[in-house]
C-alpha cells in the first residue's frame, strides 16, 4: 500500500484578488513505503507549494492528501501528529535555528512530540550523527557555527523527530561541492538505515540521478511526468522543452549513442557509463 | 493571515491619480483634509463627500479595497458618532434617564461620521495610487525646507523608504519561519496567553537574527555603491509638475472656493 497519496491536489494563492495565481493544479501521485522520490521542476513550477501541503502546513484549495490511507485534513486538531510523521526540511533551514545550544535546537521537535529523558538524548545524538555534526558542536550556540554546520544542525532538528516520511526542499542549495556530496550521501545513508520514505526537491539533476528511485517532474503547476529515474532522464528532449536538463553523463552517453543503440537509454552515473563502454569494447574484442 | 495587511498597499495603474506628482498629491491631500473639517453646513459637507466619491471612483482601485480600509476603523466611527449623538446641545428630541438625543447631537454625529470616513477614503486613495518610493520621494521634497533647522530630511526619507520596502519582506520571512517551526511541531494556535507568548520565541529569535543580517547586507551594498547620504545626491527620476497637476490643482481651488461659498451663503 502506498504510504503517501495525493488526489486532485490544487492550490490557489490569493483567491479572489487581482493577484490570484494557481500554484498547484490537479496533481495526483502515490508514493510507496521506503521509496526515495526526487522532485524536479523549473523555479516557480509549484514544487515547494506542493510539498508544503503534504504535511498540512498549507491547506489545499481542493483535493486530498492521504497518509497511510487517511486524509490528513480530516481532523484539524490532529494536524500536529501529521507533521511529526511527515518531517519537512525547508529551503535554507539554517534560518530557523533559535535555541541557545545546537543540542536544544535539535531537541525542539522531539520535545514538542512529548519525548524526554534518555530517549530524547538518544534521538538528538543519533540525528547529529546522521548529519555528521561533531559531538563538541552540540553545546555551542547555533549562531557560532559555519554555514554548512548550521544547515546540518537544522536538518538534524527534523531527523530527530524520526519521521516516517522525510521531505527535503533543496537541502544542498548554497553549499560547496564537497559539502553537497557529503550531505547527500548522509541523507541516502539515513534513508537506507531507517528505511523510511524520502522526498527530495532539487535543482541538481546529478543529485537526483544519483539517489532517487523515481522522479516527479513538475511544470507550470502540473505534474508533467512521474516515472523511474532512468526513464525520466531518457526523455531529455521533453525535459529540455520545459527548461530542465539531464545529468551531463546522461547527455554525453545519449549523444554518443545517437541511433546506434550501443548503450542503454538513461545512463545515470559515470560508473554505469564506464561499465557500458567497457562492455561494448569487450564485445568488439578491443579490451 | 499576514497577507491581509492593506497598510500602504500600492495598486499600479494609469488613472489620473496615479499620474499626479506625489508632492502635489500629498499637498492636496493635506489641504483637502483641512477643507473637510472646514465644512460648516450639510451642503458643504455633502459637496466634499461627493468629491471624495469622485476621487475613489477615478483612482482606478477596486472599491473593495476602500471598503476594507473603512472596515478597520468602523468601530472608531461608531464609537465617536454615538458619543457625539448623546452629548450634543440644542432641542431635546428623545431622552431616557441621563441619555438624551438633541438636534445638535444628530448634527454632530452626522458630521463626525462623514468626516472620518472621508478622511480614511482620501488618505487610502493616496497610498493606493502612490508607490512607497514616490511617496517618500514626495515627502522628502516637501520637507526639504526643514533642512535649515539641521533636520536630516533625506536620511529620514531614506529610512522610511527602507522600512516600507522591508515590511513585505519581513512578513514573508515571518511566515516562512513560522511554517518551519510548525513543521517541527511548534504549537502557536492554542493555550493561554503565557504559552502563546512563549511559543513566539522560536519565531522572534530567527526573525531578529535575519533582520540584522539583512540590515548589515543592505548597509554594505549601499556603501559599495558609494552612498554618502543626502548631500550632493542627484536623482535618476526627478519629479516634474505636469499639466495634469495644474489642472487638478485648479479643480481643488474651485472645490475649496465652493465649500467656502456654500458655508457662507447656504
Amino acid at each position: 500500500m502506498s504510504v503517501l497519496e495525493v488526489q486532485n491536489l490544487s492550490f490557489v494563492y490569493g483567491a479572489g484578488t487581482p493577484f490570484e495565481k494557481k500554484a498547484v493544479d490537479d496533481v495526483n501521485f502515490a508514493v510507496n513505503k521506503g521509496e526515495f522520490i526526487g522532485i524536479i521542476g523549473h523555479t516557480g513550477s509549484g514544487k515547494s507549494t506542493m510539498v508544503q501541503m503534504l504535511n498540512g502546513l498549507i491547506k489545499p484549495t481542493s483535493g486530498k492528501v492521504l497518509l497511510n490511507g487517511e486524509d490528513i485534513f480530516a481532523n484539524p486538531k490532529e494536524i500536529r501528529k501529521v507533521r511529526f510523521q511527515v518531517g519537512m526540511v525547508f529551503q535554507y533551514p539554517e534560518y530557523q535555528l533559535f535555541e541557545e545550544t545546537v543540542y536544544k535546537d535539535i531537541a525542539f521537535g522531539p520535545t514538542n512530540m512529548g519525548i524526554s529523558g534518555d530517549e530524547l538524548d538518544k534521538r538528538v545524538r543519533s540525528a547529529a550523527m546522521f548529519t555528521g555534526l561533531k559531538e563538541e558542536l552540540l553545546f555551542k550556540s547555533p549562531f557560532d557555527l559555519s554555514g554548512g554546520e548550521k544547515r546540518r544542525a537544522a536538518i538534524a532538528g527534523v531527523i530527530a523527530m524520526d519521521p516516517e516520511i522525510l521531505i527535503l526542499d533543496e537541502p544542498t542549495a548554497g553549499l560547496d561541492p564537497m559539502g553537497r556530496d557529503v550531505l547527500l550521501s548522509q541523507i541516502t545513508e539515513y534513508h537506507k538505515v531507517r528505511n523510511n520514505t524520502v522526498l527530495l526537491v532539487s535543482h541538481s539533476m546529478e543529485d537526483i540521478a544519483r539517489v532517487a528511485d523515481r522522479v516527479i517532474v513538475m511544470n507550470k503547476s502540473h505534474l508533467q511526468m512521474f516515472d523511474n529515474t532512468k526513464n525520466i532522464f531518457a526523455r531529455g528532449d521533453e525535459l529540455a522543452k520545459i527548461g530542465l536538463r539531464i545529468p551531463q553523463i546522461t547527455k554525453i552517453m545519449s549523444d554518443i549513442n545517437g541511433d546506434s543503440g550501443l548503450f542503454s537509454q538513461g545512463i545515470l552515473c559515470v560508473e554505469q557509463a564506464a561499465s557500458e563502454i567497457a562492455e561494448v569494447l569487450k564485445r568488439r574484442g578491443k579490451l | 493571515m499576514m497577507r491581509d495587511v492593506t497598510l500602504g498597499q500600492f495598486f499600479p495603474g494609469k488613472s489620473i491619480l496615479h499620474r499626479l506628482d506625489p508632492r502635489m498629491k500629498i499637498a492636496l491631500l493635506v489641504a483637502f483634509i483641512v477643507l473637510i473639517f472646514c465644512t460648516g453646513n450639510y451642503f458643504s459637507l455633502a459637496f466634499t463627500a461627493i468629491i471624495v466619491a469622485l476621487t475613489v471612483f477615478f483612482s482606478g482601485v477596486p472599491t473593495k479595497m476602500y471598503l476594507k480600509s473603512v472596515k478597520t476603523i468602523i468601530f472608531i466611527v461608531i464609537f465617536t458618532s454615538v458619543l457625539n449623538l448623546l452629548y450634543g446641545t440644542g432641542d431635546v428630541l428623545w431622552s431616557w434617564g441621563f441619555l438624551k438625543i438633541t438636534t445638535g447631537g444628530i448634527r454632530n454625529a452626522v458630521f463626525v461620521t462623514v468626516r472620518i470616513i472621508s478622511l480614511i477614503l482620501v488618505s487610502s486613495s493616496l497610498t493606493f495610487t502612490t508607490s512607497p518610493t514616490d511617496l517618500t520621494d514626495g515627502l522628502e521634497r516637501i520637507l526639504k525646507p526643514l533642512g535649515i533647522f539641521r533636520i536630516k530630511v533625506h536620511e529620514i526619507a531614506m529610512m522610511m523608504t527602507i522600512a516600507l520596502r522591508f515590511i513585505p519582506t519581513l512578513l514573508e520571512e515571518t511566515d516562512k519561519i513560522m511554517q518551519a517551526q510548525k513543521a517541527r511541531g511548534a504549537d502557536m494556535e492554542s493555550g493561554g496567553i503565557v504559552k502563546r507568548v512563549k511559543a513566539l520565541i522560536p519565531v522572534l529569535v530567527p526573525l531578529f537574527v535575519s533582520a540584522f543580517r539583512r540590515a548589515y547586507d543592505l548597509a554594505t551594498a549601499m556603501e559599495c555603491r558609494c552612498y554618502q547620504g543626502g548631500s550632493g545626491r542627484t536623482r535618476m527620476k526627478s519629479l516634474h509638475l505636469t499639466a495634469v497637476d495644474f489642472k487638478v490643482l485648479a479643480f481643488m481651488i474651485f472645490v475649496a472656493c465652493s465649500v467656502i461659498l456654500l458655508n457662507i451663503f447656504l
